[in-house]
């Protein structure tokens, strides 16, 4: 319970980059913060107590394994983070080339 | 072209990296093949063959990467990864339905085994691995193009 | 106790990353996020997770670094500061407050409901020869998630080159 509510900490923490900095490198640091507390959070939803890793071992016959459907979901959302933060960087590359700054207000103040 | 000292890095880091980009290589394809008896797999596998290409990039610049795996070439084998999951995948259809493992699954505990996974792994490994090594190739291009 | 340190760690680490001024100590510190979380997947016994996200985040700190380094951050003071802070603070103390209500609903840690891992835990070795769970979930039992996960890999790839492919078109000769 204790975790779960230190998970959503973290997530608000990424939240609150998100909406308040005005520093693009800053905003996609935040999402990237999010996209951790979501992982930890499933991950940790699946923990169990005195659990082991499931791997199968030669001549052992595990009966407590941790819960590995959410490892496995995770598992791809890991990868696919790397490919959106990789598509917002090079978004803000772009925009830097363009208008010389990450300050998302003077980028609006230049458009019109 | 690779012993030019105008780009890269120093002498000591082309050394070094001369040593161990094999070997990061191999330990890539040794995450993807066994990526059905022990942690690891595809995804892992290939984002470490893909550090090894990035590694050679940073040690050498970018024309000794480039003529290792162009951009071309990089993009092709995307989607011969893609298209090779997707086949995978539809082998499933000779015996009823779609993803259905239908090759020999073997006795567990041993690398021929576990039917069509070690060929799904190796798919989705040369998949991201080469769609991964396309993206930096991507960003490097246009900060040198400037 | 280790995970509630490595998540306070972790949190710490978050509040820098956001607030310092300086955009290369900023990535650092959100690579430090990346190898705290790293640790706490192996403390909850996901060894898989900890690899992926070990290669990850170490190729995700080089682009970072690459895409940051050289530019400068302009220091701007906004105007209605406080207004601002204080309703972003106040609409996250909400949502914390919902949540906390909505968190006693969950089963407990340490206690899942395992109801559709059962199945795949009895019978994974058997029906599919993987001795790794983990890999027989997502390329046998959920191959549809997988092939959805190559799709959406692929289409960003597509998005990155369209994005970033050189300015300006040859004229036909």
């Amino acid at each position: 319970m204790i975790l779960y509510f230190l998970c959503l900490i973290l997530f608000c923490v990424g939240l609150y980059g998100v909406l308040r900095k005005r520093n693009i490198v800053k905003m996609i640091i935040g999402l990237g913060i999010m996209e951790y507390a979501m992982n930890l959070f499933f991950v940790l939803m699946g923990y169990r107590f005195h659990g082991r890793a499931p791997i199968d071992a030669k001549d052992q016959n595990i009966l407590n394994m941790v819960d590995p459907l959410p490892q496995a979901l995770v598992l791809t959302s890991i990868v696919i983070g790397l490919g959106v933060t990789a598509l917002v960087i090079s978004i803000a590359i772009r925009i830097y080339e363009k208008y010389g700054t990450f300050d998302i207000t003077k980028i609006k103040r230049l458009k019109g | 072209m690779i012993n030019n000292p105008e780009t890269g890095m120093t002498l000591i880091v082309k050394t070094i990296t001369r040593l161990t980009v094999g070997l990061i290589l191999l330990f890539g394809i040794y995450i993807i093949l066994h990526g059905h008896l022990s942690p690891g797999g595809g995804f892992a596998g290939g984002v470490i063959v893909a550090l090894s290409f990035v590694h050679l990039m940073l040690a050498f610049g970018k024309d000794v990467a480039v003529s290792r795996v162009s951009k071309n070439l990089a993009s092709n084998l995307e989607s011969i990864g893609a298209m090779m999951f997707l086949l995978v995948a539809l082998l499933g259809f000779l015996r009823g339905s779609f993803f259905l493992n239908i090759l020999a699954k073997g006795s567990p505990f041993n690398l021929f085994s576990a039917g069509t996974i070690p060929l799904s792994n190796i798919a989705i490994g040369i998949k991201v691995g080469v769609g991964l090594f396309a993206i930096f190739l991507a960003l490097v291009v246009l900060e040198r193009s400037k | 106790m280790e995970l509630h340190i490595l998540l306070i760690f972790m949190i710490f680490a978050a509040i820098v990353a956001i607030e310092v001024k300086d955009l290369l100590s900023s990535v650092i510190a959100v690579g430090a996020v990346g190898f705290a979380l790293c640790l706490a997947f192996l403390v909850l016994k996901a060894p898989d997770l900890a690899i992926t996200q070990l290669v990850v985040e170490i190729l995700c700190l080089i682009i970072l670094i690459r895409a940051t380094i050289n530019k400068d951050l302009p220091l701007v003071i906004e105007g209605r500061w406080v207004f601002n802070a204080l309703s972003t603070l106040g609409f996250i103390a909400v949502f914390l407050l919902f949540s906390w209500l909505a968190l006693r609903e969950l089963p407990r840690f340490g206690e899942p409901i395992m109801e559709v891992v059962k199945k795949y835990l009895q019978e994974g070795v058997s029906k599919t020869g993987a001795v790794n769970i983990v890999t027989a979930v997502i390329l046998d039992f959920r191959a549809y998630d997988t092939l959805g996960e190559a799709t959406v890999l692929f289409t960003s790839v597509i998005g990155i080159m369209a994005i970033l492919r050189k300015p300006g078109r040859k004229k036909k000769e």
